[in-house]
């Protein structure tokens, strides 16, 4: 069989991955001194290079002819790898959100101003926790420059997840994304022991929910004598292996469901989310649920499409437990990053009755909102790593109180994050919740929109509650401080603040170009 | 261009006075009475420049804001929209006259901000009013709740975190209600059309089968039921208009409540004819035992300022009673109600926050013989007390007269037990009345209340000339307001040929 790799169509991937070997090289062979610089720059440059690469492709001329898909006239839109990768509007537009992300989280995760010791990142991860190995490291000031090729082939593993086109490249890509972020997860500069036992739960977890993505992926070879999702599909619909080809769809969707940490799979998110680096937990919580999403996407539309009276009842169960579970666990919390952990929970209730939907609608208005959320999340993650106290991170919701009078300009910004997440006109928020739930009543599931409205007034309280305590309560005497950050929070915040804004208040070119990106192509 | 125009000239007031240096507390006020004068002026030329030959509507203009969604900058205004823009438009200025130092001692926030924040609740007043396409008045109706909350929350009394939570909660419950009915409506749309939308009057031409109607109805009703507020779902007002300032619970109970009323007309009526003549008689029931419930309790207060949120309560039954009776009388009393009672209301909350801010307390208990002490003062509370209880020769009168009227040719169970809550309009009034300024001053109320001061007399003398003008002669309004009835009427598909018979019969 005569192996094909489309350079052009797999750029951005290629081009992730090589500056993360290129990257491992430097942190070989460049003095410690140097090394910061150059890898960041190497990182800022590859995802620029990377998502120039997706505006190329998204923009050339039509490769295949415009009938079979679906009257579109431009963009790539075609398999490459041999059928491995599909490359399609969707996934380009899917690749473009976790670039522009992941360009973002890379600036928070180069801030070095906020802690006076130094990144966010433990000076030396091998040292043990309060050790005097680990106090000298500090005071040398050494930083952990390997996070940024680990970084690298996590952008790189998420660019190929949701392109992906068969169930093997899609664990591989699996797999390349989820070990970095085990890694990185165990190494905050604050609170170790903590981060420790998050990473760890998060690699145990992350590794059983691989393995039921594998099982179930055997399962469906072994109904469909295939693992690639075209073929799977039309499989399927003439197969009379249901006993093979449900635990299949039910496996591979555990797997999918734990990554983008739907209830009853979400039990990783609060402890993960609260212990890891604040910068990391903002890059998870956008970019590890856009991937994610993506391939829920492509795998329950393309693979399983047809199956889908035999799947909806389970996500809708699911769809309404992360919903509800997630608002109300959030009511309960007393740390920042928790309550935004379950928060993210409920967020990705309401993405999966897009997903639901199963059409076009359905379709675009999901990549509208991971859009929507990816910047919202990652602005919010952001501002919490900057509220801090001698000790590091001041997380208590308590801490919070009066802040608004300390810095009203920083607390008007996460009071602008909040009311998107709780989905309040103007803001990207209301928008992308606006369009799932269209697409959701259109595809018959308005059971679920009464759900989720429910949900949202739930969360409303929550949300509102820390705007509340920001600006109408009087700071604690000894209470944390807004620290001031380099240009790269800044711009961080700014670019989220001013996409949240805009995607509420003029949403049409976005939406326009969701639209367009039309369906995965098979 | 004109109602856009009208909306940007509070915006850009609100911008000027928040960008002013926090020192300037004088010129923020007279720059804010300045641009709020000026939108009154502008609203007045809106008003005068409506046709009154037609009840369709005016004014209107057009532009896409989100056409995949099929949103649009929709603004226009019949008479009944644009006589509550213009009660409005009365309202801020006299808020801002009336609370020209309530922002001064406030613990958080500057009196620039207050001032601001009043001017961009103006903006949305006039939007919310003037939307003619259903999100742009969803964002609207949403939007206003923020001004308002930081202007509960930051200015008000000592429990003002907690009512303006409340409020805010409340609202947002309501709020999403409806978003979820509004989704509905645009799905029903784009399968009928092809392609959604929000406008109202291509949505009034839909063919929507009665079960969908019911549904979609009552999630709109609910978060309007919420807003008026009826009773069950009241109970957030007595909190908030308690522990705002008096001038913001001017403009909350006399205008922010009158978008729940006016959005049943405008929009539940004609969307969703078949709907609202079956829900009608529970609505009716509900409107009723509003006017009863919310007198009742108002009698019970020993707090001035919850007792006037009561008697709103109680008001705003008759409001809603005047508009599920469908008739024109009720219709027309309806909206002219809501306008009189915008002035009203108003009228007795700035006395009672002027009783209030002299005394230090709002228990009535700690009141009593203030005519002694200011009889300018307590003249003041007698007439805007009896516009209240809608006393002959009041404008109150009539749009109460004809709201009963209206509800007689329809319901005359409802309307003859709805009289009754007059006669209880009447009690909570003249006993409040009594216990406050009649008998023996007390040594504290003769050291602490003053009589009224010029500022304080300007601030609520037009509103009493106004209603007393308009209970003379009430043909002035009720030219704008009723062609626009007659519209609604149509849309709804009644006529009351009954009325015709009572009219002529009460006349006899």
């Amino acid at each position: 069989m005569k192996v094909s790799v489309e350079y052009q169509a797999l750029a951005p991937i290629i081009i992730l991955l090589a500056s993360g070997v290129l990257s491992v090289l430097v942190e070989a062979f460049i003095p410690r001194t140097l090394r910061r610089p150059i890898q960041l720059m190497l990182v800022l440059a590859s995802i620029v290079l990377a998502f120039a690469y997706v505006v190329i492709n998204a923009t050339a001329p039509l490769a295949g002819d415009p009938v079979t898909n679906g009257g579109q006239v431009k963009g790539l839109r075609q398999l490459a790898a041999s059928g491995a990768v599909a490359i399609d509007g969707p996934g380009m537009v899917l690749q473009g959100i976790i670039l522009l992300v992941s360009f973002v989280a890379a600036l928070l995760l180069a801030e070095r101003q906020i802690d006076p010791q130094g990144d966010a990142f433990a000076s030396r991860s091998s040292t043990l926790p309060g050790s005097e190995d680990e106090r000298q490291f500090t005071a040398q000031g050494w930083l952990q420059t390997e996070i940024w090729p680990l970084y690298l082939f996590c952008v790189g593993g998420m660019l190929l997840f949701p392109v992906s086109n068969d169930f093997l490249t899609m664990f591989v890509a699996l797999e390349v994304f989820s070990l970095p972020l085990y890694l990185m997860a165990s190494m905050a500069r604050r609170r170790r022991l903590l981060s420790h036992e998050a990473a760890l739960k998060y690699f145990i977890l992350g590794a059983f929910s691989s393995a039921f993505f594998l099982f179930g992926a055997a399962l469906i070879y072994a109904a469909t004598t295939s693992i690639s999702f075209s073929t799977v599909a039309v499989a399927m619909e003439n197969s009379s292996q249901d006993g093979l080809i449900i635990p299949g769809i039910g496996m591979i969707a555990v797997g999918l469901l734990f990554k983008v940490g739907a209830v009853p799979f979400h039990q990783w998110v609060p402890d993960v989310y609260q212990g890891s680096p604040t910068p990391l937990t903002a890059f998870m919580s956008a970019a590890t649920k856009v991937a994610a999403f993506g391939a829920l996407l492509r795998v329950f539309y393309v693979a399983f499409g047809g199956m889908r009276w035999d799947w909806r009842p389970m996500m809708w169960v699911i769809a309404i437990l992360s919903m509800v579970i997630g608002s109300l666990l959030a009511v309960t919390q007393t740390d920042m990053k928790r309550m935004l952990a379950f928060s993210s929970v409920a967020h990705t209730g309401f993405i999966l009755l897009g997903v639901i939907s199963t059409s076009a609608a359905g379709l675009s208005s999901t990549l509208f909102y991971l859009l929507a959320y990816g910047f919202t999340s990652v602005g919010v993650f952001a501002i919490v790593g900057l509220v801090r106290d001698a000790s590091g991170e001041a997380t208590h919701l308590s801490q919070w109180a009066g802040l608004g009078k300390k810095s009203p300009w920083m607390a008007s910004i996460f009071a602008l994050f909040l009311l998107a997440l709780a989905g309040i006109p103007l803001t990207s928020g209301f928008t992308g919740k606006f369009a799932v739930f269209t697409a959701a009543i259109d595809g018959g599931a308005t059971p679920l929109v009464i759900v989720a409205v429910v949900a949202s007034a739930i969360a409303a309280f929550f949300y509102a509650r820390v705007i509340v305590l920001m600006f109408f309560t009087e700071p604690p005497v000894d209470g944390p401080s807004v620290v001031v950050p380099s240009a790269f929070t800044t711009v961080a915040i700014g670019t989220s603040a001013a996409f949240t804004l805009l995607l509420g208040i003029a949403p049409q070119p976005v939406l326009d170009l969701v639209i367009n990106a039309g369906l995965f192509i098979r | 261009m004109l109602l856009t125009t009208l909306m940007l000239i509070p915006l850009v007031g609100s911008i000027v006075v928040f960008l002013l240096p926090a020192a300037k507390a004088t010129l923020a006020k007279q720059i804010a009475l300045g641009f709020a004068l000026a939108t009154l002026v502008g609203s007045v030329l809106m008003v005068l420049g409506l046709d009154n030959s037609s009840g369709g509507l005016q004014h209107v203009e057009s532009y896409d804001w989100i056409p995949a969604f099929g949103i649009s900058w929709t603004l226009g205004v019949n008479g009944i929209s644009a006589s509550l823009i213009v009660m409005s438009a009365i309202l801020v200025p006299i808020a801002i006259i009336a609370g020209w130092w309530d922002a001064e001692n406030a613990s958080q926030g500057s009196v620039k901000g207050y001032f601001s924040l009043i001017l961009v609740l103006e903006v949305f007043i006039i939007g919310v009013f003037a939307a003619n396409d259903l999100f742009l008045f969803y964002v609207f109706f949403e939007a206003m709740l923020f001004p308002i909350y930081f202007l509960i929350g930051r200015f008000g009394g000592p429990q003002r975190a907690y009512a303006a939570m409340k409020f805010l909660l409340y609202s947002l419950v309501g709020g999403l209600f409806m978003l979820a009915a509004l989704i509905g409506l645009y799905v029903v749309s784009s399968r009928q059309l092809g392609q959604g939308t929000f406008d109202f009057q291509t949505l009034t031409t839909l063919n929507i089968d009665p079960a969908t109607q019911k549904m979609l109805f009552l999630g709109f009703f609910f978060a309007f039921a919420v807003k008026a507020p009826m009773v069950p779902f009241h109970t957030w007002l007595p909190d908030a208009a308690a522990e705002a300032t008096p001038a913001t619970s001017t403009l909350l109970v006399g205008v922010l409540d009158k978008v729940g009323t006016f959005a049943m007309l405008h929009f539940l009526l004609p969307i969703f004819p078949e709907a609202s003549k079956f829900y009608a008689p529970a609505i009716i029931t509900l409107a009723v035992i509003s006017i009863f419930y919310g007198a009742l309790l108002a009698i019970g207060q020993t707090d001035v300022m919850r007792l006037v949120a009561f008697t709103s309560i109680s008001h705003f039954g008759f409001i809603v009673l005047g508009i599920f009776v469908m008739t024109s009388q009720g219709l027309s009393g309806s909206s002219f109600y809501m306008v009189n009672h915008g002035f009203s209301t108003g009228a007795l909350f700035l006395v009672m926050g002027y009783l209030v801010s002299r005394r230090g307390s709002k228990r009535i208990a700690d009141f009593g013989g203030v005519q002694k002490v200011a009889p300018i003062l307590a003249g003041v509370f007698l007439l805007s007390g009896l516009s209240g209880l809608a006393l002959p020769g009041m404008s109150t009168f009539v749009s109460e007269f004809l709201v009963l009227t209206g509800a007689y040719a329809v319901n005359p169970t409802a309307a003859i037990i709805a009289t009754f809550g007059i006669v209880l309009a009447a009690v909570y009034i003249l006993w409040l009345y009594q216990r406050m300024m009649t008998g023996v001053p007390s040594k504290e109320v003769e050291e602490s209340i003053t009589e009224i001061s010029r500022r304080e007399l300007v601030a609520v003398a037009p509103l009493i000339a106004i209603i007393i003008a308009l209970g003379f002669v009430p043909q002035v309004a009720l030219n704008v307001i009723n062609p626009a009835v007659e519209q609604v009427q149509t849309y709804v598909g009644v006529t009351d040929p009954e009325a015709t018979v009572v009219i002529e019969g009460s006349g006899s």
